[in-house]
């Protein structure tokens, strides 16, 4: 019953975030804001954790294919599949539910248990509206190039590691992320990546609006947003898959 | 003019407040008094929409608040200016931009005039320093002085203030106290206030209603408060020591 009573609760919470903005200009101040604040907030972590992470899977999949009948560009086409796919779209989108997530749920749970979303009701602004659709069109429109980067960089970290520690060569590595290439692949993992950016800055901004209390609630309230964001994304993630790639 | 009739708020099973029916007066400080828990914030909640009624109506003006739909209570919203507890200012704008704010969201002006009107209610709370400063970079009073010119800033008809002194020096509390006198006064507007402080009640209420346990216990104006000789007022009134003295001194 819980549960249902949340998923209620979340789509009013949507229905009074989509409705028309008071003022266009303060929203779209809002949306360039948020888009520094998610996308190249973030720009630091996708970068280091896609570098490391296609480093990581290159050595991994050299090393698991020790046959000789596999041959060596295997490398490339396994860690291009893996990061294209999967890690970059889907384990980017959880690192991010992380760092945006709690930042959403305690910004706005903050300003619940200071009265703040109280005065811009107060006002007559539409405080959900005010403080959360920037928030979710700045995500669903600065994600794909996050994972777009994270894809270039994962692929980048993986034949640096490959080369320089010798598993596989800089021929054979380029050869194998070209091989058999298909564009939806790209298509897929960016239709993931913004139906992730906005699970994550919805289910986070409705836990922080939500929010009812004080300090302890607030923390409360990010581990909830960053929990659930990860859970939805996941069920997400198979869904998607299903519809799209069988 | 605000009037509320047969107000009933009730959180689960219990009732908050119960027929609660009030007048008050425009162009005069009406304070709410009574002790923690008895029904004063939310009664003002419920006033400004923030919390929901089960029952009753709150009239600004004849305008029965409760019945109107989003739009017009948006409407209403704008003629209201409400000083909270903590200030509730936007802790990612300055004190300017925090007076501007709601004229940024509902009216043409340009820049200029928008800064030259938050100047002026920042000069009108003695501030006029501290327009670029943050909220994190103001004290517990500079917070209401900048609170109370945001909420002056489009000129309100009614002006909600929720315990504008708690947590200040008796200086800084007078000061704040004096400022909304003036305000209420100079522009004509209907003032409510929730206050724990008699000190506070007794130097600028007008009228004085007392909330015991839900319902409105007693209403008058302020010299009548100290007369009263109803059990439940006299334990609240005089339950410092200070307030004690007064009232042996004055029998």
């Amino acid at each position: 019953m819980n549960w249902f009573f949340h998923l209620g609760r979340y789509f009013i919470l949507l229905r009074k975030v989509f409705r028309k903005p008071e003022k266009f200009v303060v929203y779209r101040t809002r949306f360039i804001e948020e888009v520094d604040s998610i996308g190249l907030g973030s720009l630091g972590i996708v970068c280091i954790v896609s570098l490391f992470m296609g480093a990581v899977l290159t050595i991994q999949a050299a090393f698991n294919f020790t046959s000789p009948w596999v041959p060596l560009y295997a490398v490339g086409v396994a860690a291009r599949d893996t990061l294209v796919l999967e890690f970059c779209p889907t384990i980017v989108s959880l690192i991010l539910a992380g760092k945006v997530g709690s930042n959403i749920a305690s910004e706005i749970g903050t300003m619940r248990v200071t009265e703040q979303v109280d005065a811009l009701e107060i006002m007559g602004i539409n405080s959900s509206g005010y403080l959360i659709l920037p928030k979710i069109i700045a995500a669903i429109f600065v994600h794909p190039f996050l994972i777009i980067l994270s894809m270039f960089l994962g692929l980048l970290g993986g034949y640096v590691a490959g080369v320089a520690s010798g598993v596989v060569t800089s021929y054979k590595f380029i050869y194998g992320i070209q091989y058999q290439f298909l564009p939806f692949s790209i298509t897929y993992a960016l239709i993931k990546t913004v139906v992730f950016a906005f699970i994550i800055t919805s289910v986070s901004a409705y836990h922080g609006y939500n929010t009812h209390g004080g300090a302890l609630e607030v923390g409360r309230s990010s581990t909830k947003a960053v929990v659930y964001s990860s859970i939805i994304i996941l069920l997400f993630n198979v869904i998607l898959t299903q519809l799209l790639l069988s | 003019m605000i009037e509320v009739k047969n107000i009933n708020k009730k959180f689960g099973d219990r009732a908050i407040l119960s027929s609660a029916s009030v007048l008050f007066e425009q162009g005069k400080i009406n304070l709410i008094i009574g002790e923690s828990g008895s029904g004063k914030t939310t009664l003002m909640k419920c006033m400004v929409g923030l919390e929901n009624v089960n029952k009753g109506e709150v009239l600004y003006d004849g305008r029965n608040f409760i019945a109107m739909d989003d739009r017009e209570k948006k409407a209403i919203r704008k003629e209201i200016g409400m000083l909270f507890q903590g200030g509730a200012l936007f802790d990612s704008l300055t004190a300017e931009e925090n007076v501007t704010f709601p004229m940024t969201m509902f009216s043409d002006m340009s820049a200029e005039e928008k800064r030259e009107r938050a100047q002026f209610c920042l000069q009108r709370v003695n501030l006029p320093n501290a327009g670029k400063l943050h909220p994190s970079e103001l004290s517990g009073g500079m917070k209401k002085r900048v609170g109370i010119a945001r909420a002056i800033a489009m000129g309100p008809r009614y002006l909600f203030c929720d315990e504008p002194n708690s947590g200040l020096d008796p200086r800084t509390s007078i000061l704040i106290d004096n400022l909304i006198k003036e305000i209420t006064y100079e522009l004509n507007i209907t003032t409510i206030i929730i206050t724990h402080d008699m000190n506070s009640a007794i130097e600028i209420g007008d009228n004085i209603v007392f909330i015991y346990n839900g319902t409105i216990w007693w209403r008058g104006p302020k010299e009548e408060i100290l007369k009263t000789e109803n059990p439940e007022i006299n334990a609240f009134v005089y339950a410092s020591e200070f307030m004690k003295k007064i009232k042996k001194t004055f029998s």
